[in-house]
């Protein structure tokens, strides 16, 4: 009997110790995983993080380019000592452009000090503190990307931006993800005239050419909606069409499950409908379920930029990606600063990461899809 | 020892040995297999899952794909139509290769479900097989097909060449595939499981038609097969594959009566017979011991001809007569 | 096959219906019309509007009638091609919309061709040769094509073109062909201007559907048939395209009708950034300005456009793949 007892130990791995030995072998997926928990943290701790508010204007730096970060390793006694310092700008005016220009001046050193004061914020409304990562210092000034036309560093409005985007990621999946799931699950579960019902929707939805429609819904929001309203009017807008791909796969998997006997079994039971699916069907496909809502942030992602991007979704003061490159409209403004850009790379990160996390969450919980459509 | 090849061999296998390399490291899936296919005549390969029968049968048709691949050996191939060639020396590229597959030899797989594209009609895939390797008009390679069926028992032929794999049952698939096999009157047919996948009275039928075929072709033929019926019914030679060893090698008639090795023992005793009412089904490990098969031993010639795999002991007691 | 397409025309008709009443209940969605912001405008050039040409603007814009009733006029209307007036050019919709919408349609069109011609070779390449260098290669290009948003490639495109070449990339003609009528030479001016959105438009389409192609191929490359067509003897690059490749292409062809939604989208909003005559600028501007016949009429046809290409794709399926046709 104990003997038995040993071998089914030995013998038995569960299905989720088994998913996270598959998905250690994606060592790209891993990578990215890692990336998003750091991206994730930076945001959320973005006022750590930065060195400067969103709004904190340098009038000596308006479009300034980003300066690079240099290394003492002697200081002036001859000893060795790491110092990271970057230099301050001189502005002088192109004759022929009458455009600001800004070159680094070695005689301005400005060392970076870590863990040290700056200016006072309120994290997440609760503490007061002036603890940043990193400044300059008082008198001196770092803007690792740059700054824009008004003087304000992109590094820090980045990360800002960081926080809006990537939560519209998240908040828009989980929307669309309960969209999804009840209607797909509605349409699996009860078949006949609401299976078809939405059958009709979800085709009718895949067919319209989602930014035309997007833009049609978000040019929609009331000009006079506070930040807070907008942001979530831009969510539910990217999920109301985002939802018909789940729903679909999602119905696919009810129809089988349904003639499973557990869900026989806690019919006749008695349990209501809403009990059957939510609390017997859903949980035996929720690693599924999480492995197709991370290939579903970049749709949202990219969607909520595309919108910012275009002065359709989000609005200044509201800082996201998308609005940060609504500066970089025509090309005399990136040729002259292309560092605006740079909120584009942080989009095409993060999406790529999602997109192989999502991979690799998918082949573990599922070594047979190979992610072709059949 | 080496042994010169015989005239009468279509196939001599020396010392094949293929790897498998898979996430844990390298898997020996052959092991110095040895034997010859003799021309003219029905080999079959006996062995349980995972015994490397396929593998073998892949080796000849040169099908290992990576992660496989032929570590070593050599496989004699003598044609009557050209002149012989070692299968395994041949490169990728060789234009022998291409003659060798579907024309000298061809292949009945397992699964006449999957074993044909669904796209393309019965009448293509069969007639591509005569336009691979003849110099013929695409009307004379149908006319030819339509021969070839007919004579594997597809009726109505005319209208049944247009259509498309999904329209025909199991049996009659198995079917097509055999007249694709046939249609260029290979010298060796290679038959992979072909009867297990279908019902057991369209089984009768197709090991019927094979054996007909055999015999009204003359050709060589390598069964494989983990069924010993099969092997009495069709066979004239055995070979005993275990874990991508050769065990045992004989006449059927040696190997059904009078097996040598007590792993061919074990399969035919756990054959389920009809009047062993009431009695549990034998295990092959009930039979033979551990020991007989976790170490690997030389094949030796015995005096009758037959070749076997045994230690030292059980040859001496065998090593009779 | 003629029963499956008449079925499939028939299947359209209530697809549109609910589209148009899904886009009408979008376009009468921002708070006021045509008429309310017509009037701030005249009130804040200091044109008094008595209540008699309010009665009568909101008559001829159909404003006064019950909702159901101004949508049933704007349907009718677009079934017998009267898609109403724009305020916003003061013009018939139909002069304005159809110009764009060739536009639209032509850069679309050459997208699709652009993706197809770049993505089944590689797609192909990288999955017969997978793990290679080359494929290693190409999964990295379309990983980053898949994350880029398309607004940003076409930025990245002006800056390379001023930065490198020291061309202004944007608009469909220059100058002095714009507005002039067609000629040979207009033609030419025309071809040179349209690879850029053509490439900027088509490439993360390229990428998804290089990566749908990849995973597809691997999963058929192995399978029986594929071997049974080996062992009889199929010169290896005939097997390849008869039999792998032409049963992977088949739920390749049915995304076609997928992509076209999402090319349609991406043209949109890479017209914006390079300035380009189609639907997409002219359909913000509208949105913008509550022009909601103009807005509604783009929506419209571009989803009509949509469904409409779906339908080929679903066609071409059928033709391409007989367990479909003969179900």
């Amino acid at each position: 009997m104990s003997e038995l007892a040993l071998d089914t130990q030995l013998e038995a791995i569960s299905p989720a110790r088994l998913a996270w030995i598959r998905f250690k072998r994606h060592r790209l997926a891993m990578v990215s995983g890692g990336f998003l928990i750091f991206i994730y943290l930076t945001a959320a701790f973005c006022e750590f993080v930065t060195p400067y508010g969103t709004d904190t204007r340098n009038v000596q730096a308006i479009n300034a380019p980003p300066m690079t970060i240099r290394f003492q390793i002697f200081d002036d006694k001859g000893d060795f000592h790491l110092q990271p310092f970057v230099y301050g700008y001189d502005m002088h005016v192109n004759e022929d452009t009458w455009m600001r220009e800004y070159s680094e001046n070695p005689e301005k050193m400005y060392p970076i000090y870590f863990f040290s004061s700056g200016e006072h914020y309120q994290l997440w409304n609760l503490f007061e503190t002036d603890l940043h990562l990193f400044t300059a210092g008082e008198e001196g000034y770092i803007h690792l990307f740059g700054t824009d036309q008004l003087g304000r560093d992109l590094f820090s409005r980045v990360f800002y931006g960081a926080r809006v985007s990537l939560s519209i990621g998240v908040v828009g999946v989980l929307l669309t993800l309960f969209l999804g799931v009840l209607l797909g699950g509605l349409a699996g579960y009860i078949g006949g005239l609401v299976d078809r019902a939405v059958q009709r929707l979800i085709e009718v939805l895949q067919s319209l050419p989602t930014l035309p429609l997007w833009m049609a819904l978000s040019a929609a929001l009331p000009v006079a909606w506070s930040p807070i309203g907008v942001y979530f009017g831009i969510t539910l807008i990217l999920s109301l069409f985002g939802w018909p791909a789940l729903a679909r796969q999602v119905r696919g998997k009810f129809l089988a499950l349904r003639e499973e006997d557990f869900v026989m079994s806690a019919r006749l039971l008695g349990a209501s409908k809403m009990r059957v699916i939510f609390k017997h069907m859903l949980p035996s496909f929720n690693s599924h379920l999480i492995a197709t809502a991370t290939l579903a942030v970049p749709g949202m992602i990219l969607g909520e930029t595309a919108l910012s991007f275009l002065g359709i979704g989000l609005r200044p003061p509201v800082v996201s990606w998308g609005v940060l490159m609504q500066q970089a409209q025509n090309y005399q403004v990136i040729v002259l600063t292309p560092w605006l850009l740079i909120p584009g790379l942080f989009v095409v990160l993060s999406v790529m990461a999602f997109n192989l996390l999502g991979d690799g969450l998918r082949d573990a919980v599922d070594p047979y899809s190979t992610g072709g459509q059949s | 020892m080496s042994d010169p090849v015989p005239e009468d061999n279509v196939l001599s296998i020396r010392d094949l040995a293929v790897d498998f390399k898979t996430d844990i490291g390298m898997t020996h899936a052959l092991h110095d297999v040895s034997f010859d296919v003799p021309r003219g005549k029905v080999t079959a390969i006996v062995g349980e899952s995972g015994s490397g029968k396929s593998v073998t049968a892949n080796c000849i048709m040169r099908l290992i794909q990576p992660p496989g691949k032929i570590v070593s050996g050599k496989i004699d191939f003598a044609p009557i139509r050209t002149d012989g060639y070692d299968i395994v020396a041949l490169s990728n590229r060789d234009p022998r290769l291409l003659d060798l597959r579907g024309d000298l030899i061809s292949m009945v797989f397992q699964e006449p479900m999957t074993a044909l594209s669904p796209v393309y009609t019965v009448g293509n895939q069969v007639a591509e097989a005569i336009l691979c390797h003849r110099n013929v008009s695409r009307q004379e390679a149908w006319q030819e097909a339509a021969d070839m069926l007919t004579r594997v028992g597809i009726g109505d032929v005319s209208r049944r060449i247009h259509q498309y794999p999904f329209e025909f049952s199991g049996g009659m698939r198995q079917r097509v595939v055999i007249a694709m096999a046939l249609v260029c009157q290979p010298e060796l047919l290679i038959c992979d499981e072909p009867t297990t996948a279908l019902d057991v009275t369209i089984q009768a039928e197709i090991l019927t038609l094979i054996r007909d075929l055999q015999q009204e072709f003359s050709n060589s033929v390598l069964f494989i097969t983990h069924d010993l019926g099969v092997v009495a019914q069709l066979a004239d030679q055995v070979v005993v594959m275990y874990q991508g060893r050769v065990l045992e090698i004989g006449t059927v008639r040696q190997v059904l009566k009078d097996p040598l090795h007590p792993y061919t023992r074990g399969l035919l005793a756990a054959i389920p017979g009809l009047v062993q009412k009431g009695s549990r089904l034998e295990t092959i490990a009930s039979v033979v011991g551990d020991a007989d098969l976790e170490t690997p031993y030389p094949l030796t010639h015995m005096a009758d001809g037959r070749q076997v795999s045994l230690s030292p002991t059980l040859l001496r007691e065998a090593g009779h007569e | 096959m003629r029963f499956y397409i008449i079925k499939r025309l028939i299947g359209m008709v209530p697809t549109l219906l609910l589209i148009s009443m899904i886009i009408f209940v979008v376009i009468q969605l921002p708070p006021g019309d045509i008429v309310t912001s017509t009037l701030d405008r005249m009130q804040s050039q200091g044109v008094e509007v008595s209540a008699e040409q309010i009665i009568n603007l909101r008559a001829q814009y159909n404003l006064d009638k019950p909702f159901v009733m101004q949508y049933v006029s704007w349907v009718g209307g677009f079934v017998i091609g009267d898609m109403g007036y724009s305020y916003l050019f003061s013009k018939p919709v139909n002069e304005l919309v159809w110009e764009r919408l060739g536009y639209t349609l032509l850069i679309s069109i050459s997208a699709l061709l652009f993706t197809w011609v770049v993505a089944v070779p590689a797609g192909i390449f990288s999955a017969v040769r997978q793990y290679s260098i080359g494929d290693y290669l190409l999964t990295t290009v379309m990983l980053v094509g898949l994350a880029t948003p398309s607004f940003l490639l076409a930025l990245i495109v002006m800056y390379a073109g001023y930065e490198w070449f020291g061309i202004s990339i944007g608009g469909l003609f220059s100058p002095e062909y714009r507005d002039v009528p067609w000629t040979l030479a207009r033609v030419g001016d025309f071809l040179s201007h349209l690879w850029i959105p053509m490439i900027v438009v088509g490439l993360g389409g390229t990428a998804s559907t290089m990566r749908i192609l990849r995973a597809n191929l691997l999963d058929e490359l192995h399978k029986p048939y594929v071997v049974t067509a080996r062992a009889k003897g199929v010169k290896p690059l005939k097997l390849l395209i008869k039999y792998p490749l032409r049963i992977a292409i088949n739920p390749f062809i049915s995304t076609i009708g997928l992509l076209l939604p999402v090319l349609i989208s991406g043209e949109a909003i890479v017209s914006i950034v390079l300035g380009l005559p189609t639907t997409g600028p002219a359909l913000i501007e509208a949105l913008i300005n509550q022009d909601m016949y103009l807005a509604g009429s783009f929506l419209m046809l571009l989803s009509v456009l949509t469904v409409v290409g779906m339908l080929l794709s679903d066609l071409l399926l059928a033709w391409a793949d007989p367990r479909i046709r003969y179900e």
